[in-house]
């Protein structure tokens, strides 16, 4: 099973992946088969990291998604993560992707529907 | 961190991505492996892949291969295709058949514009007025730095340069600021002058960056692409962020330091004095390689943080700390940008920042600030209208201005041209020539005087853009069409590596901007352009010689050098053996031109092994005499230039404000009616400067004008996220929609700049909509700093109120009744 695992932490929402997958799949207007998410800028009131920014984007897998399926089968990154500029998405078996997590940053593991 | 460069590379498909071929078919499309670089717009040139199908462009990616970005393309690139076909394009030469704003054209053939410029040229002579009386524009960091002085020879005129960038405020004064005391210029290293990149065995992280006055990661400016900097981030590179407003950097800082707008200078001082004072900067560098350190620690003792914590509105232990963890870092280097161009104290930033970073040891290490030049030292600019005309000496100047120190800027002065624009002094500008630029909507400061005086003063303006642009309906006689990037030949040496961008499609009359010049020299200076009949003649001429002036036997007589301070005679040096010292860069097999070269057998690119060179000045690379040292008179870091005194420059910094911002500090009745600093020039991913508008994908991300506001503002104010509210002081006012953003202070806006609406009438008074949501309507012109350089244009004070139904539009008022404000020709 594949997957995409996102260090959102170093997400710059800088629609790289966005505009490169609407680009691949030709979507219209207002359809994304990744979009993201963005949240803050806040200062944090509460708990151990009060006083700190917290300023995350945080891209997600839409159903138009495919996962690349052509393009891998061709030797071929997924479009999304060939473009990242921040280095923030990498492709694979869910299995590998997952050994990545070390929780010394944040990560996320998209995991789309696929045949 | 999911950055390891490393698997990165193992893990490309090196036959699914073509290594080392430059085109290929795949799939029914023809792919090539090249560079863009503008238009449209950009400071950068990522490798990429042009997909391509009976000769339009149909898609574009990232080439994972290329050293320079990896493949990652930012959205713009990336939507290449949307805008190189895009319906609004301008497909033939033009001539305006209306009154100026009407926008109304007739089809012409090139060779009749031809005829219309060599008849306004005559016309010009016969009037008895030099040709130094035409003004040749050029928008920034785009593909035609190099190739526009050549307009300039083409017409006469060492008149060259940005229109109406008041202050000369957008990277010269980094440049000269940094060239005074270390004789080069210093960028942060992210690996990004070795071809090997990340994986060079060499290179290390920066341990503390300071992100200064730029927001790199939307801005890419100057040749440097912020994303470069994530890996280290990722690795574990701190980050000090010196900006009024919060930044992705500012939110993940060790230190945030918000400072009052056009206070930088003061915060750099107080650095020094904590980092002099607490000795904890390197000896070891200071004593071998600086000079004038005892001058400038006496100097600095005045600087308390205390002091400087008055002035910029940051807490005294925050400035305290960030200097401290800035000079214990191994190494820190500053991300500086264009803030350090836009405020009076611009030289005294500059010098301040330099000497903070030379005093800590981080010049030219690795992770540091590392000295570049352009790539195989190929330095066409300028200069080369100083190389070409006799009538160089009439280049306006801050001598024009009345300053007495020596003119150091390459380009003429833009306040000095705008007075002979509305004054005719010292004498008149009376035709225009803009390639690739559209002043109104974007640099032009006071943009409601630039219309009056552009639109009254010149009588004859020609433009050449790829598309129609407010400044073109406004002022044009005669419009180009341009070639956009996958429809030209060119190459590029700012930085590393030198590229070629290969031409893939052509656009019905389009030219490239080396065609129009090789098509205008030949009409009017074939004595010079006769070397040059096409465009592969001067972009190879370019590569081989830097564009050299040869002698009647062929022989280079006067060559761009190394900027040399020494020099005086505007970095020009006689310089014989320049083709020999590029045998690096000779073609590798006989008989094939660099161009060609370049495109077919090396991926479009060359890496030069000078500027992937560490501590340089320990190898007697950076002087002309070979010799160890920097390229300053003494071969030291000189902290305290003598060349600023030449300069006419105090050499040792302080700061100062420009007027509305001492009286925001000083007078709380100014404070009340203006209550805010305008924080000018927001950028954002999806446009370069006033370009990208017409796109539907950009649109679709960002569709309005942005003014970030505090939360208690829009309390205060009665504002909700979208409101359309206008921002306003006594030279006028401009609309821009709210977003409520807690990153920027209480008493801060960040509006955003280049916005025209290419969906709205073209004819004035709309112009469509250019001036509506323009910030340059409330700034000015003529208050600039030291050497006539720097000027305030990200702090001016301003008002906000909402915008009501029924007010006067900012088009309707500048292009109808009369503008905004009085003011005497040629003064402030």
């Amino acid at each position: 099973m594949k997957g995409i695992l996102v260090n959102y932490e170093y997400c710059t929402g800088c629609h790289s992946c966005e505009v490169a997958c609407k680009k691949e799949l030709g979507l219209p207007k207002g359809e994304y088969g990744i979009k993201i998410d963005e949240f803050g800028p806040v200062k944090i009131t509460v708990g151990p990291k009060a006083g700190k920014w917290e300023w995350a984007f945080f891209p997600m897998v839409t159903k138009s998604c495919d996962l690349c399926e052509g393009r891998i089968a061709k030797g071929k990154m997924p479009m999304c993560v060939q473009h990242c500029q921040a280095w923030c998405l990498a492709y694979g078996e869910v299995e590998d992707l997952v050994r990545k997590v070390d929780g010394k940053t944040r990560y996320a593991l998209l995991v789309p529907e696929q045949s | 961190m999911l950055f390891n460069y490393d698997e990165f590379l193992e893990s490309i498909d090196r036959e699914a991505y073509h290594e080392g071929e430059w085109r290929w078919e795949e799939d029914g499309y023809e792919v090539t492996r090249t560079y863009p670089y503008s238009a449209p717009g950009c400071h950068n040139s990522c490798g990429l892949l042009y997909y391509t199908k009976d000769g339009k462009l149909e898609r574009v990616e990232g080439d994972p291969l290329d050293p320079f970005a990896g493949g990652k393309l930012c959205m713009r690139c990336l939507d290449l295709p949307e805008v190189v076909n895009h319906p609004e394009r301008i497909k033939y030469p033009m001539k305006r058949v209306g009154e100026r704003g009407e926008n109304k054209w007739e089809r012409i053939t090139w060779d009749e514009a031809g005829e219309i410029i060599k008849a306004e040229l005559a016309k010009l002579d016969a009037q008895g007025y030099g040709r130094e009386s035409i003004f040749v524009g050029s928008g920034t960091g785009r593909n035609v730095i190099w190739q526009v002085p050549l307009i300039g020879v083409a017409l006469g005129t060492p008149n060259v340069g940005p229109l109406n960038l008041t202050g000369q405020s957008c990277y010269a004064p980094r440049v000269c600021g940094t060239a005074a005391p270390m004789g080069d210029y210093p960028i942060v290293d992210a690996s990004m002058t070795s071809p090997d990149r990340y994986a060079n065995v060499e290179w290390r992280k920066t341990d503390i960056l300071v992100v200064w006055g730029n927001e790199p990661l939307k801005s890419n400016a100057d040749g440097y692409i912020g994303h470069w900097l994530l890996p280290a981030i990722q690795m574990g590179t701190k980050i000090i962020s010196v900006d009024p407003v919060l930044t992705w950097w500012g939110a993940r800082a060790e230190y945030w330091l918000p400072v009052r707008p056009g206070t930088d200078c003061a915060m750099a001082l107080a650095w020094l004095n904590v980092i002099i004072s607490e000795d904890l900067y390197d000896h070891e560098f200071v004593d071998c390689w600086c000079a004038y350190f005892e001058e400038l620690a006496e100097h600095v003792k005045q600087f308390t943080p205390e002091w400087a914590a008055e002035i910029c509105g940051v807490p005294e232990e925050d400035i305290v700390g960030a200097a401290r963890l800035y000079a214990n870092a191994s190494p820190g280097a500053i991300q500086w940008g264009l803030a350090y161009d836009t405020q009076v104290a611009s030289m005294e930033l500059t010098l301040a920042a330099s000497d903070i970073m030379a005093i800590c040891g981080d010049i030219d290490v690795p992770g540091g600030a590392v000295l570049v030049h352009n790539s195989f030292e190929i330095n066409a600019g300028y200069a080369l209208t100083d190389m070409y005309l006799p009538n160089a000496d009439k280049k306006l100047t801050i001598r024009d201005l009345g300053y007495e120190g020596f003119p150091f800027m390459g380009s003429p002065d833009p306040d000095a041209v705008n007075i002979a624009m509305e004054a005719g002094k010292p004498y008149p500008i009376k035709m225009l020539w803009t390639q690739s630029s559209n002043a109104l909507s974007c640099m032009s400061f006071a943009a409601p005087r630039t219309y009056e005086t552009v639109k009254n003063a010149i009588d004859f303006c020609v433009y050449a853009d790829p598309f129609m642009t407010p400044s073109m309906v406004a002022f044009a006689d005669l419009v180009l069409p341009v070639a956009m990037t996958t429809e030209r030949n060119s190459a590029r040496t700012w930085w590393e590596p030198v590229r070629a961008m290969k031409k893939v499609t052509s656009f019905y009359e389009a030219k490239s901007d080396e065609e129009i010049i090789c098509w205008l020299g030949n009409l009017l200076s074939p004595e010079i352009f006769k070397r040059w009949p096409t465009a592969e003649d001067l972009i190879e001429d370019y590569l081989r010689t830097g564009l050299a002036a040869r002698g009647e036997d062929g022989e280079i007589v006067k060559a761009v050098f190394v900027a040399a301070l020494d020099d005086d005679d505007a970095g020009l040096n006689e310089r014989k053996d320049s083709e020999d010292e590029r045998t690096l860069f000779r073609a590798s097999e006989e008989g094939i031109a660099l161009f060609d070269d370049l495109v077919q057998n090396s991926c479009g690119h060359r890496y030069w092994d000078w500027n992937g060179t560490y501590r340089k000045y320990e190898k007697g690379l950076l002087r002309p005499d070979g010799k160890v040292g920097f390229n300053t008179i003494s071969g030291r870091i000189e902290l305290v230039p003598p060349t600023y005194r030449v300069w006419g420059i105090d050499p040792l910094p302080t700061h100062s404000e420009n007027i509305q911002s001492q009286k925001w500090f000083n007078d709380p009745e100014f404070r009340k009616e203006y209550p805010f600093y305008c924080v000018n020039g927001a950028r954002s991913y999806e446009f370069f400067h006033s370009e990208h508008r017409q796109l539907e994908t950009m649109r679709e991300f960002h569709p309005d004008p942005l003014v970030k506001i505090n939360p208690e503002t829009a309390k205060e104010y009665g504002l909700k996220d979208g409101d359309w509210i206008w921002i306003e002081n006594p030279d006028g006012r401009f609309k821009q929609r709210v977003k409520i953003f807690p990153g920027v202070s209480k008493w801060c806006v960040s509006a955003e700049h280049g916005w025209w609406f290419p969906e709205q009438p073209a004819e004035e008074p709309y112009l469509f909509g250019t001036f509506d949501s323009n910030p340059n309507n409330i700034t000015h012109v003529m208050e600039t700093g030291s050497g006539g350089v720097g000027a305030p244009r990200k702090n001016v004070c301003c008002k906000i109120y909402k915008v009501q139904e029924g007010d006067t539009m900012p088009g309707e008022q500048i292009t109808r009744l009369g503008g905004f404000r009085d003011y005497v020709a040629g003064e402030m």
